[in-house]
């Protein structure tokens, strides 16, 4: 065991911003000693992901007199996460890294206290999320994404005159990196635009036409494709589905798609394109990650302790030629699906042709929605009725033949209100279905 | 059955998806020297060590301070008192095994005046928060012998980098909107024959029917091509008015229009490059880039009568297999009949030079074809003439009139650089008042040698002042993140470096980048 001696100078960098005043700094603010010990013993910060911004996150609060600090992962270390993942050596492959990294972080810097949560962000309750001062997200999924951000709407409470009590926002800073691109922004949950205001931000995934897939392949990824939507199916090599980590299963899907090709004369087909076409790889550098996670750092450490005035509220970073960036106000969607309380209204043209299938495929499909395994109830002559759901077998199977079933079987009227509940937000929403006339087009 | 990639390949993927294997290969190979293992110094090796860097040398006499231990995540409470160099090396090293890191416990100064070849073993050497005076020496000397530098510095919420280089070439810049040059408007004989062959149908890809509809369209245009917004739309209509069917390739086709044209020609910064004095005037010294781009000059000059070599990639289009494949292949024939006439002049040239004819490979010369409409040369300057014959003053000075710019920051920094050389300690390192009055008046003189009258803003020496040498992790990180990917970009010669300085303000945060 290293003997601790406490560092009396240790924090005197940090002390000239918090304890000296300034020309730039934000106009409430009174510099005083009291700050860093606000930092240092009562501050909670929540850390989500532990992944390549995570990592920088953990370090960067460390640094900046954080002590308490939770960090939340579900996911295992693996080799390919060791070129930018610092916190990771190659004896944990295998382990949490929630787990991993607040070990290491709770070694390198004495008297700081992370404490890890190795489970799905899902997991936890109001409850958890309420404890913390300032939430920062490393996420590379847009679902969970939005499922914190939903939750963080959730916790804000209102006055009797509808306004947000202030003291129930939890602000959340989010990053994102791909490549040598990368953003950061601030969120305050009701207050400013939230993930959901702003989901056109987020490009749709690629995806090939199915019939380019089986009957006219042009490109090395079509063949990839091919083996994985239809060949894996029919031929079943493994009796199991296909997983993009598994060794045996990534040769058969190489060799497949390789026949494929060769049939076709399609060339460029490699190895780690069909990892990357299968596990949807995103390219990933450390330098990326270190940029993006130090913007969120400091716009934590500058509302944390009000020294200067915090981001607002979106910034992106590029640095493929030169170095470039960017800031500007995102603006509110007044009809955002998850921080307005208004009722969004899907207009349906053809309620008697329209099944709730093709409703399904609209909410999934829709910019403004795009939602993954949307579960649909209503209130039918005053009791409440599944339409259908997913996540539930025996109710998925109860309620498959309703899919296609058009929305006047299943008599829906003008006006219904459907409860929507999908991961991409813990809290459910509710729409309105309009039946419109014929002359007007629908969506 | 196992994975066919190496583990090596396997723990970097991530990056090699960007820079490729031959950009790793580069950097595995790679030696870097930091000089001063503060926060920043160690924040770029993090972002160096990790992808996997051949090895880093970091020089530093100093000891190992409270603040230190509160600001530089690579030391650790024991590290207290002992050789910075060498703590942080141990920690460094530990985050991968690939690399090797050395320390050496000496003032860099003494190497430079005693041991100056010892820089030499490196591919790039990063100084952090180097005095002035022995920046100046390491300037010159790091010239002299071609060596990078990179010269930054983190004081509070504030950071500045700085690139020396003499020259920097880069065949694969990665631009973001890569335009498909696709030859529409002048046809090869290949092209041709292929597009004459097909019919109309709603299996053909997209480029041909665009192809004979252009054709059409000259026929009733006296030979000319569509250039106006109006002239595109009748293309469009004229495409249109051939479907028979709601056919995906005659609307790919139509929304191609606009996008298609104008491939081929070298722009003004290809042309700049080409007509540049190590391109025209080649030596033996002359590098395999100007080399090749000689050579690419003279086949436009002479084989491709005024265009690029063809890059021979096309776009995904909607048709059947065969149409696209061979269409496909048709472009690609021809990019490498183009890239063997260069291929054949450039060995003429390495045997005019004197030169072995395998220093370049053919497979250079190819990549060098397919990248030939985006190449990028950039020249540097010395960081000891800004700091000795003055700096861009017409830029300092307009800069300094608009309220929005960074220019003040600059004058700040440098001026703080000054008043350590000046006083012997930070500005404000003590207290804030008296040194803001002083650090003013190195500013007024800094604005005096470069012959500018302007006012200053108090607000920046106030600030400078406040923070009183005071290293702010995140700033540092910031800086440390984009310095390691300017390092990169360096020793893999891909992507276009800053030119040649960028100031960070992390509490705006902006970045700007401005030529000295």
């Amino acid at each position: 065991m290293v003997e601790i001696v406490p560092l009396n100078k240790k924090w005197n960098y940090l002390r000239k911003i918090l304890e000296r005043s300034g020309p730039f700094q934000q106009e409430t603010f009174e510099p005083s000693g009291e700050i860093l010990e606000f930092l240092n013993n009562t501050c909670k910060i929540l850390v989500i992901g532990a992944g390549g911004l995570g990592c920088e996150l953990l370090k960067n609060f460390a640094m900046m007199g954080f002590k308490n600090i939770d960090v939340i992962d579900m996911d295992i270390i693996e080799l390919s996460n060791l070129n930018r993942q610092f916190l990771f050596r190659r004896k944990d492959i295998g382990k949490s890294k929630a787990e991993t990294a607040a070990e290491f972080i709770n070694k390198r810097i004495a008297g700081c206290k992370v404490t890890p949560h190795f489970c799905k962000i899902q997991d936890y309750d109001e409850s958890f999320y309420r404890q913390f001062h300032v939430i920062v997200s490393g996420l590379d999924s847009i679902v969970a994404r939005r499922w914190i951000n939903g939750m963080l709407i959730s916790l804000v409470k209102y006055d009797d005159d509808g306004n947000p009590d202030v003291s129930t926002i939890v602000p959340m800073i989010d990053g994102g990196t791909e490549g040598f691109k990368g953003n950061a922004r601030v969120i305050l949950p009701t207050l400013s635009p939230c993930i959901d205001c702003t989901l056109d931000l987020y490009p749709p995934q690629v995806s090939y036409p199915l019939c380019t897939i089986a009957n006219t392949p042009r490109l090395p990824e079509h063949c990839i494709e091919y083996v994985k939507v239809i060949l894996w199916d029919k031929e079943n090599p493994f009796n199991c589905a296909l997983d993009g980590d598994d060794p045996e299963h990534l040769s058969f899907v190489f060799e497949k798609a390789q026949e494929r090709a060769n049939k076709f004369n399609i060339t460029g087909l490699t190895y780690r394109l069909v990892q990357g076409v299968l596990k949807n790889i995103i390219p990933a550098v450390s330098s990326t990650n270190a940029v993006i996670a130090a913007i969120c750092a400091s716009e934590v450490f500058k509302i944390a302790t009000s020294c200067y005035e915090y981001l607002n509220n979106y910034m992106v970073f590029n640095d493929i030629d030169g170095i470039y960036t960017y800031k500007y106000e995102a603006e509110k969607n007044p009809e955002c699906l998850a921080c307005s309380s208004k009722v969004r209204t899907i207009a349906i043209k053809n309620p008697s042709s329209m099944t709730l299938q093709d409703l399904i495929d609209y909410l999934c499909n829709n910019p403004e929605y795009q939602l993954k395994n949307p579960g649909l109830t209503t209130t039918l002559n005053g009791k409440n009725k599944t339409l259908y759901m997913s996540t539930v077998k025996s109710i998925e199977e109860q309620t498959r033949c309703n899919l296609t079933q058009s929305l006047h079987e299943l008599n829906l009227s003008d006006g219904q209100e459907l409860v929507i509940a999908d991961v991409t937000n813990p809290n459910s929403i509710i729409v309105k279905l309009k039946f419109t006339d014929n002359e007007v087009e629908m969506y | 059955m196992s994975s066919p990639e190496s583990d090596k390949s396997r723990k970097y993927d991530r990056q090699i998806r960007l820079w490729g294997d031959h950009g790793q290969s580069l950097l595995e190979n790679s030696q870097i020297c930091l000089i001063n293992a503060n926060a920043l110094g160690t924040e770029i090796l993090k972002g160096l060590v990790l992808p996997g860097i051949g090895s880093f040398t970091i020089i530093d006499h100093n000891l190992v301070t409270e603040e230190d231990i509160g600001s530089n995540f690579f030391l650790e409470s024991s590290s207290l008192g002992q050789n910075r160099a060498k703590c942080c090396t141990q920690y460094l090293q530990e985050l991968n095994p690939d690399v090797n890191g050395e320390s050496i416990d000496e003032n860099v100064d003494n190497i430079i005046a005693n041991n100056s070849d010892f820089f030499k073993n490196f591919s790039v050497v990063v100084a952090c928060s180097l005095t002035e005076k022995s920046l100046i020496k390491l300037s010159n000397l790091l010239w002299d012998f071609n060596i990078p530098l990179i010269a930054c510095k983190s004081l509070g919420f504030f950071g500045i980098a700085r690139v020396q280089m003499k020259e920097y070439c880069v065949v694969e810049t990665h631009p973001d909107n890569k335009h498909h040059d696709l030859r529409l408007e002048e046809p090869f004989e290949a092209m041709l024959e292929y597009c004459e062959k097909i019919e109309y149908g709603s299996k053909v890809p997209w480029l041909v029917i665009l192809f004979k509809h252009i054709q059409e369209y000259k026929k009733t245009h006296d030979g000319n091509l569509p250039e106006t917004y109006k002239e595109k739309i009748e293309l469009k209509d004229m495409i249109r008015s051939s479907m028979t069917a709601d056919e995906e390739n005659f609307e790919e086709a139509i929304r191609s229009v606009n996008s298609s044209f104008g491939g081929g020609k070298p722009n003004s910064t290809i042309q700049h490059i080409l007509n540049d004095e190590s391109c025209t005037k080649l030596s033996k010294c002359s590098s395999s880039f100007w080399i090749m781009a000689h050579a690419l000059k003279d086949f436009i000059n002479k084989e491709g009568t005024g265009y690029l070599p063809l890059p021979g990639n096309i776009p995904d289009m909607t048709a059947e297999t065969a149409l696209y494949i061979n269409l496909q292949n048709v472009y690609r024939a021809k990019a490498l009949q183009d890239a063997d006439v260069i291929f054949r002049r450039v060995q003429e040239l390495l045997e005019e030079l004197n030169k072995s004819c395998d220093s370049i490979t053919e497979k250079e010369v190819r990549l060098f074809c397919r990248e030939a409409a985006y190449l990028s040369v950039t020249r540097g300057s010395k960081i000891a003439d800004e700091y000795e014959k003055g700096s861009n003053s017409a830029l300092v000075s307009s800069e300094l009139e608009n309220i929005e710019s960074l220019m003040g920051h600059y004058v700040a920094l440098r001026s703080q650089d000054r008043f350590v050389t000046e006083h012997g300690c930070m500005p404000g390192e003590i207290q804030v008042d008296i040194d803001v009055a002083r650090i003013k008046s190195q500013a007024s003189r800094l604005l005096n040698d470069w012959g500018i009258n302007a006012q200053l803003n108090d607000d920046l020496f106030h600030e400078i002042c406040r923070y009183g040498g005071a290293e702010i992790h995140t700033i540092s990180a910031y800086l440390g993140g984009c310095i390691a990917h300017e390092v990169i970009k360096l020793v893999t010669r891909q992507y276009k470096p800053f030119d040649n300085t960028i100031i960070y303000d992390g509490i705006t945060s902006q970045c700007v980048t401005y030529k000295f």
